[in-house]
């Protein structure tokens, strides 16, 4: 691996940001990284809108009797708080930002296979998320992001079919992403990169390709019914019209819940990276984490059933999802430890990114571990649709999938701006993250065990100093989320320039200049050793 | 001022201490393994800590280990069979209800709890008991999906329009407990709450015998069956009669046979040309949307009353 030769300034290089001008030149463009950066400012606005969502939701909870709003209002926040974080923040997130922008980096390539595609996909994805905001400015949504039947289709007097219809067609920006990878991972990869010499991060982002191209189309066919039978009175799901509720929940979790996987494996495949740049050593076990993400995505399509153990599902169903929900947790478990094995005799530095990358491995065990109770059926019967719940998937979706991603922008962020963030402040913040998360949603389990049902816009009033505690969280929290944007924006124009390499990182992505020409690479690379060979870095060191 | 709050529900059924005591079980692993992670990731970020900005990166290291993947897969495995076998015991034995059980017949809609005792008892947000008896609750809704939940009994379940769900409990201590709506229903999901009252079997008695019309549910059931109509084909042998028909096998006109148990009688009323009895025409029209949940259930109570095989038909 050669660094570039020549060290220009920033400005007097010609690279993918400066490559063209004008909104036009980012609006059209097929460049991977540039739609990755489109990606990631619409996530960020749409990330902002279902934070503020969330904030109403905690500070309405204040009170027992509700603080701010009415129930019905209430019932739309946390409609739409779900909605949005799910489909159009948490999904797209790892996958659309920086899989586009590093997975043709990292295989050696120079775009996707399909960039008019890839471009497509964001207009897709922008026409689902706007149609998803009109729902609210409309008047808002009042299903939950569940959209169960028959509440949905025939109870529900709120914009079921503009909401819905904004995920149907995000869902198809899934697809094309997913596709796009697939066909990306399997043709394009540099001279010499065999599969095994992939970045654990690609295994990741392969994985959840598979995840989108099977499942969202199923997502799509349930709300396609919905619709049917909300307008032209269809009867599928409402049993009014000789439909069956329960079909609904079952086609709905089984997109749903890999979906969960979705949100989840590009952080694993993160971390995988982190843990190893900032431990210098090449990660502990890497086919076992190859193939666990292969795992996950393939058993998580089989434990749909666990979200209705309760639901009025045969209980021999509800026997087989349990054992299949357990079988899912090995391979997580199996990362996990290897993890851990990876720090073990490395050399460890704490730069920002390795916060984010410890901080992910304490919260996703948590939320891992409590995954555990859930697949119980006898505790489930007990804590499903509590507090319990929320605070579990919290911990994998926030503590896990939002803090891999944090953790990605920092490290790749160099790469991205061609520029360095303050390290200092980037620690603080992720330390008032860890912390604001934790007393936010830690008192949810206890609340949930208690028996306080989720979605209550009023509660009795012996649930109220937890509800306190955990509001007072979220304003930590909130705070934490606010200064990576204040600093990462600084940065783009006054951090000093970080170099190709700064984290003396290895992977293909991190030998060409920062930012990357538009073709990414001066000449295709040839690889011809296995990845993470940071010993072999150690020779180069003393060389030099 | 927000109040002091407790650290674990109270428990108040007989299952309860049985799902506690697999909480503290889940518990305890769940301490045990987040405090292995977090102690050796403690203790290597502090011991492998990077000395120097140039301290060369270490060399030569042990990067995989078949027996350390083995020994943290296999441990994890055995520890979650354990939990799979212990959670499914405790659930298929609380999903059957015991023979003996008092039936009591909810119906939720938004946003309330209907509640009706055999002896034509009403009550609204609120479920009087006896202590230290099994109760059996057969439940259905009128509209969306709703959930039966009794916290302090760890006790659950959805609460289905057109059909029958149950869910049994033996309340082991006197007092007022939480019920809540858990499945969320619409606008008043957090209003849809109500009490559970467990008493002493005395006090319940006089309690279910206070201000009633003394008209029970089979009673009520029989005035619809003349009402309805229904005499004049099940009481003429124009249709299948009902005298110990409750909990008996029914042979259908396609060779299959089912127990004629509280769905079957509800399907049969309300789409009667589902499911034939061998040797009858499906002539009967439907009651579907002339009868109403709770009148289905009289209906039931009445066909239950003329003599049945058996007590209780709460086959999962």
């Amino acid at each position: 691996m050669s660094s570039p030769e020549v060290e220009l300034p920033i400005e007097s290089r010609v690279h993918y940001l400066n490559a063209g001008y004008g909104i036009k030149s980012w609006l059209l463009t097929t460049d991977h990284k540039r739609i990755g950066l489109m990606y990631l400012v619409s996530i960020t606005f749409f990330f902002c809108f279902g934070g503020i969502a969330a904030t109403l939701m905690r500070l309405n909870l204040l009170e027992p009797q509700g603080l701010l709003v009415e129930p019905e209002t209430y019932n739309k926040l946390f409609s739409m708080h779900g909605i949005i974080m799910v489909f159009f923040f948490l999904i797209p997130s790892i996958p659309a930002v920086l899989g586009n922008f590093l997975i043709p980096m990292m295989i050696g390539a120079r775009d996707v296979a399909f960039p008019r595609l890839n471009l497509l996909s964001w207009y897709v994805f922008m026409t689902g998320g706007l149609l998803a905001l009109y729902a609210v400015i409309a008047g808002g949504v009042d299903t939950g992001w569940t959209f169960y039947t028959p509440l949905s289709t025939a109870y529900s007097n709120t914009h079921v079919m503009a909401a819905a219809a904004g995920v149907f067609i995000a869902g198809f920006s899934s697809i094309l992403t997913g596709m796009n990878f697939v066909v990306t991972i399997h043709k394009m990869r540099a001279p010499g990169l065999s599969w095994f010499r992939l970045p654990l991060f690609i295994w990741a982002m392969y994985a959840t390709s598979i995840i989108f191209i099977l499942g969202t189309p199923v997502i799509a066919i349930s709300l396609a019914l919905v619709g049917l039978e909300r307008w032209f009175h269809v009867g599928i799901f409402d049993p009014a019209l000789g439909g069956d509720p329960l079909l609904f929940q079952h086609m709905f979790w089984f997109y749903s819940h890999p979906a969960v996987y979705v949100m989840i494996l590009p952080s694993m495949g993160v971390i995988s990276e982190l843990v190893t740049a900032f431990s210098k050593k090449k990660i502990f076990g890497y086919h076992f984490i190859a193939f666990s993400s292969i795992a996950i995505a393939a058993i998580g399509f089989l434990v749909w059933g666990h979200h209705m153990f309760i639901s009025g599902q045969s209980i021999y169903a509800g026997l087989v999802f349990s054992a299949l929900s357990f079988a899912v947790a090995i391979p997580s478990a199996i990362k996990v430890f290897n993890w851990t094995a990876t720090l073990y005799k490395g050399s460890i530095s704490y730069e920002a990114p390795m916060l984010y990358a410890l901080g992910f491995i304490g919260l996703f065990t948590i939320g891992g571990l409590t995954g555990l109770f859930l697949a119980t059926l006898a505790v489930d019967q007990h804590v499903h649709d509590t507090y319990f719940v929320v605070a579990h998937f919290h911990y994998i979706m926030v503590g896990g999938a939002v803090m891999g991603y944090l953790g990605g922008i920092h490290y790749w962020w160099p790469k991205i701006s061609g520029r360095l963030y303050p390290d200092g402040w980037a620690r603080v913040a992720a330390i008032i993250i860890f912390v604001g998360f934790n007393l936010t949603f830690f008192p949810q389990f206890i609340l949930g065990y208690l028996g306080m049902p989720r979605r209550y816009a009023v509660y009795p009033a012996e649930f109220h100093t937890l509800n306190v505690v955990s509001t007072a969280g979220a304003s930590i929290l909130g705070l934490g989320y606010v200064i990576p944007l204040v600093y990462l924006i600084w940065s783009m124009r006054y951090g000093p320039e970080a170099g190709p390499n700064p984290w003396h990182a290895t992977g293909l992505e991190w030998t060409t200049a920062s930012p990357p020409p538009t073709h990414n690479f001066e000449e295709t690379p040839v690889v011809t050793e296995e990845p993470y060979a940071y010993d072999r870095l150690a020779e180069e060191i003393q060389v030099v | 001022m927000p109040h002091a709050f407790p650290l674990f529900p109270v428990q108040a059924s007989s299952a309860a201490p049985g799902v506690d005591q697999l909480f503290y079980f889940l518990i305890a692993v769940s301490v045990f393994f987040s405090a292995l992670i977090f102690l050796l990731i403690f203790y290597f970020a502090i011991k492998y800590r990077r000395r120097s900005k140039d301290e060369a990166p270490p060399k030569n290291q042990v990067t995989n280990s078949i027996q350390l993947e083995v020994l943290w897969t296999v441990i994890p495995m055995v520890l979650v069979a354990v939990m799979y076998f212990w959670g499914a015991d405790i659930f298929v034995r609380d999903a059957r209800p015991p023979r003996n059980a008092t039936e009591v017949f909810v119906v939720g809609k938004q946003w309330m709890w209907q509640i009706e005792h055999t002896n034509g008892k009403r009550e609204i947000n609120a479920l009087h008991i006896p202590v230290d008896q099994p109760i059996k609750l057969t439940m259905t809704s009128q509209d969306v999906i709703h959930d039966f939940s009794v916290p302090a009994f760890r006790m659950k379940n959805d609460v289905l329009p057109d059909r029958y769900t149950t869910e049994w409990f033996k309340a082991t201590r006197t007092g007022k407990f939480h019920l809540f709506c858990d499945q969320y229903c619409g606008m008043g999901h957090s209003l849809m709450r109500g009490w559970v009252y467990v008493m002493k079997p005395e006090d319940y008695e006089r309690w279910l015998r206070s201000d009633v019309t003394g008209i029970t549910m089979a009673d009520q059931g029989e005035t619809l069956y003349h009402n309805l109509g229904c005499i004049t084909c099940h009481g003429t042998g124009k249709g299948p009669a009902f005298a110990g028909l409750y909990g008996k096998p029914v042979k259908l006109s396609d060779g299959q046979t089912v127990v004629a148990n509280d769905a079957y009688l509800r399907e049969s009323i309300l789409y009667p040309t589902a499911q034939i009895v061998n040797g009858y025409s499906p002539i009967m029209p439907t009651f579907k949307g002339q009868v109403s949940e709770d009148q289905v259930l009289q209906l039931i109570a009445y066909i239950k009353s003329l003599g049945s095989t058996e007590s209780n038909t709460g086959a999962p």
